[in-house]
C-alpha cells in the first residue's frame, strides 16, 4: 500500500497523527507523568530514594492542613501578591507610553525587557550586593542626601520581604510590560486617528481605548501574576535560602523534600499548592465575569 | 539586537494570542490525565527487588597484587572538588596509571554533590567509585553499593569504617578523617590581649569582646547566609559533651536532648550568646562565604566554627600561614576531646561493570594519593599513617582526639531517622539561622522556647520512631 493512494481523508488523518505524535509524547513524558507521579507520591512515605515505601492514605494531607507551620508561610506570598499589583501597573504604564510615539522607543524597549532575560540566580547575587550593608543602595541613597533613611534591608524583618518582593518585581516587569506591549499594537492605527480628531487626549485614548482593547490580556497578566506571587521562589530561595521570615510555601516545599527527605509530604504540598492556584485562577475568572 | 529580538517576540506574541482555545482538545488531555492516573494506581510499586548484598564474595580483593598487570577498563569516579578535578585529580590519574597502564579513569565532579547524586541514583548510573552521599540510610547501604569486606578484617587497616557498615559488611572507606573545632586568627586574638586559647565558654565569650573592644575585627563570623557553615557547629557537640558516647549512644536514648544543661543547650547557646552581645557580623544576612576565608586571612575575622578541611583552605590565603590556627571548641566539661569524623566515604556503585578497576581505584586513592592530607586536609584514615602537620601543636597538651562510639546494634541510624521525622534539621542551617534570627531580635522568641520547641518536637518524635 502506498501513501499517494490512499484517500484523502486517510492520508490527512494520517499526518495529523504523525505530526502530532511528537509533542504528545513529549508534552506526556514531561509534564502529565510527573505530575501523575506526584500525585501517586503525596499517598506515600517515599523518602526520595529508596526502592521501597508505603501508602499512607491521606496522612500527608492531614499533616499540611493540621500543622499551622506549613500554612503561615503564605503570609509571606501576600508581599508578593501586593508587590504583583505594582508590577502590572508600571508594566501597563509604560507599555502605554512606548506604544506611542517616544524617542529612542526601541531602546527603551530593551532595557524594561532586558531583566527578564537575565539569569535569576544572577539576578540573586546582584541584589544581595544591592541590598548589603553600604552596598549600591545605600551609597545611592547617601549621594543623594537620604543616607539617614538606609535599612539593613535583608536584616530588618519587617522590611525583608517588601525588599526581595521589590526585586522580584525588578525581574518580572518586563515579561508583562511585552505580554502588553504586544497587545496594545495589535490595535488598528484608525481607531487613535479617529480619536484625536473627536480631541481625544492620551489618557482618553488609554482610558477608552487602550484598556478595553486589551481587557482579556490584562486578566492573563493578572492571573500569571497571582499565581507567580502564591508560588514565589527563586529570588527568595537564592537571595536568603527563605531565612529571617522571607519563607516561601515552595521553600518549604523544597526543604521538606531535600533537607528531611519527606518527598512524600512534599508532593502533597505541592498537590495542595496546584489546587490553591487553580482555585485562584477560577475565582479570579468568575468575579471579572460578573462585572460584565 | 536586543529590540529586534522583542519585536520578533511581539509578532510571536501576537499571534499566540488570536489562537482560540480549542475546549474539545483540552478535554481530551484532562481525560488521557484522568486515565493515566487511574491505570497507574491499579498497579503495585511496592515490590522491592531482592536487595540482600552479595556477601559470598567476601573479600577477595586482597589478591590486586596478582591482578595489577591484567586489570583492565573504564571507571568513572565521581566527586564533589570541582576546584581540582582539572588538575590535581587528572595527576593522580596519570599515578594512578603507571601502576595500573589498562585501566582508563574518567572524573565527574559534581557541583551540589549530595543533591545531584541522590537524585542520580535513582538511576543505575551513578559512576563506578563515588563519595557516599550522607542522606542515604546506612540501612540502605546494600541497595546502591557494592561491600567492600569484613569490618573485623578491614578494621585492621583502616579507622572509621564504623560509619558505613551494616551488618559486619563495610561499604565506604573515609577519605578522610576530619577533626572539628574552631579556626581562628592567632594575631587577631594576641593583639587584643588573649594569648591562651580559651578552654570554657565563659573564656571564649571573654576573649570575643576584648577583640571586639580592640575593634579591628569582626570576633566571631557565622557566614548565616550561606547557611552550610551553621551546620559546622553540630560536628563539635562531643567536645561540649565531654564524651565520646553522646552523639551515637546516648543521643539516641534521651528524652532531654535540648534541656538546659545537656550538650546541645550548651553548645548553642554559645552561638546565641555571641550574636546577642554584637560578637558577631553587623549583617548576617549578606555574608559572603568566599570572601569570610579571605577575610580571616587578612584579619578582618576572628573566629569561624568550621571543619579541620577549612585550615588549608584558609592558611592558602593568608600571607602568613602561622596566623591561622585551630583550636577545640569551648566547654565545660572534665576533659577536652576534639572529635574525629570521618570527611566523605568512598565506596563502589552495586551496578558498575568494573567492579575491580573501581576498588583498585578505591584502595590507590585512600593510600597511595595522599588527598586525605593534602586535599582534604585532615588526617589519613589508614592505620598507623602519619599525623598531619596541623595537629603537632596539640602535642603535649590535655587535647584529646577521638571517634565517636558508634550506634549500638539495633540502633544504627536512629538519631538520624528521628531528626528527620521531627523535622529539627541537627545538620541543617534552618534552626541556627533562627537562634541567630532570635538573638538579634528580629524574632519574639528566647532562647529557652526555641529549645523547647526542638525538644518536644525529638520527644514526639522519638516516641513514634522507636515505637515502629
Amino acid at each position: 500500500m502506498v501513501f499517494k493512494n490512499l484517500s484523502y481523508k486517510t492520508q490527512r488523518k494520517v499526518i495529523i497523527v504523525a505530526f502530532s505524535l511528537i509533542p504528545v509524547v513529549l508534552l506526556f513524558t514531561f509534564a502529565y507523568l510527573p505530575v501523575f507521579n506526584m500525585f501517586k507520591y503525596s499517598f506515600t512515605d517515599w523518602n526520595g530514594y529508596s526502592k521501597s515505601y508505603d501508602y499512607v492514605g491521606l496522612e500527608n494531607y492531614k499533616t499540611i492542613f493540621t500543622d499551622s507551620k506549613y500554612f503561615t508561610v503564605f503570609k509571606v506570598s501576600l508581599y508578593y501578591f501586593a508587590g504583583s499589583f505594582v508590577q502590572l501597573a508600571l508594566a501597563l504604564y509604560f507599555a502605554t507610553i512606548l506604544s506611542f510615539n517616544v524617542r529612542f522607543k526601541n531602546f527603551f524597549k530593551g532595557i524594561l525587557f532586558f531583566p527578564y532575560l537575565l539569569n535569576g540566580v544572577a539576578i540573586g547575587f546582584i541584589f544581595l550586593f544591592f541590598f548589603r550593608p553600604d552596598g549600591t543602595l545605600d551609597t545611592l541613597m547617601q549621594s543623594i542626601g537620604l543616607g539617614a533613611y538606609t535599612q539593613g534591608w535583608l536584616l530588618n524583618p519587617k522590611i525583608i520581604n517588601i525588599s526581595l518582593a521589590g526585586a522580584s518585581l525588578w525581574r518580572y516587569m518586563g515579561f508583562n510590560f511585552i505580554i502588553f506591549l504586544g497587545a496594545i499594537s495589535s490595535i488598528g492605527k484608525d481607531v487613535y486617528e479617529a480619536a484625536e480628531i473627536d480631541g481625544a487626549n492620551r489618557w482618553h485614548q488609554f482610558r477608552h481605548i487602550i484598556l478595553p482593547s486589551i481587557k482579556s490580556i490584562v486578566q492573563l497578566n493578572m492571573i500569571l501574576a497571582i499565581s507567580g506571587a502564591i508560588s514565589a521562589f527563586d529570588i527568595p530561595y537564592i537571595m536568603t535560602s527563605g531565612s529571617n521570615g522571607s519563607n516561601t510555601f515552595v521553600i518549604q516545599t523544597v526543604t521538606t523534600a531535600f533537607k528531611y527527605n519527606k518527598l512524600g509530604l512534599a508532593s502533597a504540598m505541592a498537590v495542595v499548592l496546584l489546587f490553591i492556584v487553580i482555585i485562584v485562577t477560577l475565582l479570579q475568572k468568575l468575579l471579572i465575569k460578573e462585572e460584565k | 539586537m536586543i529590540t529586534k529580538f522583542i519585536d520578533n517576540l511581539i509578532i510571536k506574541l501576537k499571534g499566540v494570542y488570536k489562537v482560540k482555545k480549542n475546549k474539545a482538545l483540552f478535554g481530551f488531555m484532562a481525560l488521557v490525565l484522568v486515565l493515566t492516573m487511574l491505570a497507574g494506581c491499579g498497579k503495585s510499586n511496592n515490590s522491592a527487588e531482592s536487595n540482600t548484598p552479595d556477601n559470598t564474595k567476601g573479600n577477595n580483593n586482597t589478591t590486586t597484587e596478582q591482578t595489577e598487570k591484567t586489570l583492565s577498563g573504564e571507571i568513572t569516579v565521581l566527586t564533589q572538588r570541582t576546584d581540582i578535578v582539572d588538575t590535581v585529580f587528572k595527576d593522580y590519574a596519570a599515578e594512578f596509571n603507571k601502576k595500573y597502564p589498562d585501566v582508563k579513569v574518567n572524573f565527574q565532579a559534581l557541583s551540589d554533590y549530595e543533591g545531584q547524586i541522590t537524585v542520580r541514583m535513582n538511576s543505575d548510573d551513578y559512576g563506578d567509585v563515588l563519595l557516599l552521599p550522607t542522606s542515604i540510610p546506612l540501612k540502605d547501604s546494600a541497595d546502591f553499593y557494592e561491600p567492600l569486606g569484613e569490618l573485623t578484617e578491614l578494621s585492621k587497616q583502616y579507622i572509621g569504617l564504623e560509619e558505613r557498615t551494616v551488618d559486619g559488611q563495610v561499604y565506604g572507606i573515609p577519605t578522610a578523617v576530619n577533626f572539628s573545632g574552631i579556626l581562628y586568627n592567632k594575631k587577631v586574638f594576641e593583639d587584643a590581649g588573649v594569648t591562651t586559647a580559651p578552654r570554657t565558654p565563659e573564656e571564649f565569650l571573654a576573649a570575643l569582646k576584648t577583640v571586639k573592644d580592640k575593634g579591628d575585627a569582626i570576633p566571631l563570623y557565622t557566614n548565616y547566609a550561606d547557611g552550610w557553615p551553621l551546620t559546622q557547629w553540630e560536628s563539635v557537640l562531643t567536645t561540649v559533651a565531654g564524651s565520646v558516647d553522646y552523639v551515637n549512644v546516648e543521643q539516641p536514648n534521651s528524652d532531654e536532648n535540648f534541656v538546659a544543661g545537656k550538650p546541645h543547650y550548651d553548645l548553642y547557646k554559645v552561638m546565641y550568646d555571641a550574636a546577642k552581645e554584637g560578637l558577631i557580623e553587623k549583617d548576617p544576612t549578606t555574608t559572603n562565604w568566599e570572601a569570610s576565608k579571605a577575610d580571616m586571612a587578612n584579619g578582618k575575622i576572628g573566629a569561624m566554627v568550621l571543619g579541620s578541611w577549612a585550615i588549608g583552605q584558609v592558611q592558602g590565603l593568608a600571607a602568613n600561614p602561622d596566623d591561622i590556627a585551630y583550636m577545640p571548641f569551648p566547654t565545660n566539661a572534665s576533659e577536652v576531646i576534639m572529635p574525629l569524623a570521618d570527611d566523605y566515604t568512598l565506596g563502589i556503585n552495586k551496578h558498575s561493570k568494573n567492579k575491580e578497576a573501581a576498588r583498585a581505584w578505591l584502595d590507590w586513592f585512600i593510600n597511595e594519593s595522599g588527598y586525605p592530607t593534602e586535599q582534604a586536609g585532615g588526617m589519613s584514615p589508614v592505620v598507623g599513617a602519619p599525623l598531619p602537620a596541623t595537629l603537632k601543636q596539640f602535642e603535649g597538651t590535655d587535647v584529646k582526639f577521638e571517634l565517636q562510639t558508634p550506634s549500638q546494634a539495633g540502633q544504627e541510624g536512629l538519631v538520624d531517622k528521628i531528626d528527620k521525622d521531627a523535622e529539627i534539621g541537627l545538620w541543617q542551617p534552618e534552626f541556627k539561622k533562627r537562634i541567630i534570627e532570635a538573638a538579634i531580635g528580629n524574632l519574639n522568641e528566647s532562647y529557652d522556647d526555641i529549645m523547647k520547641d526542638l525538644n518536644d518536637a525529638w520527644v514526639k518524635s522519638r516516641a513514634k520512631v522507636t515505637k515502629e
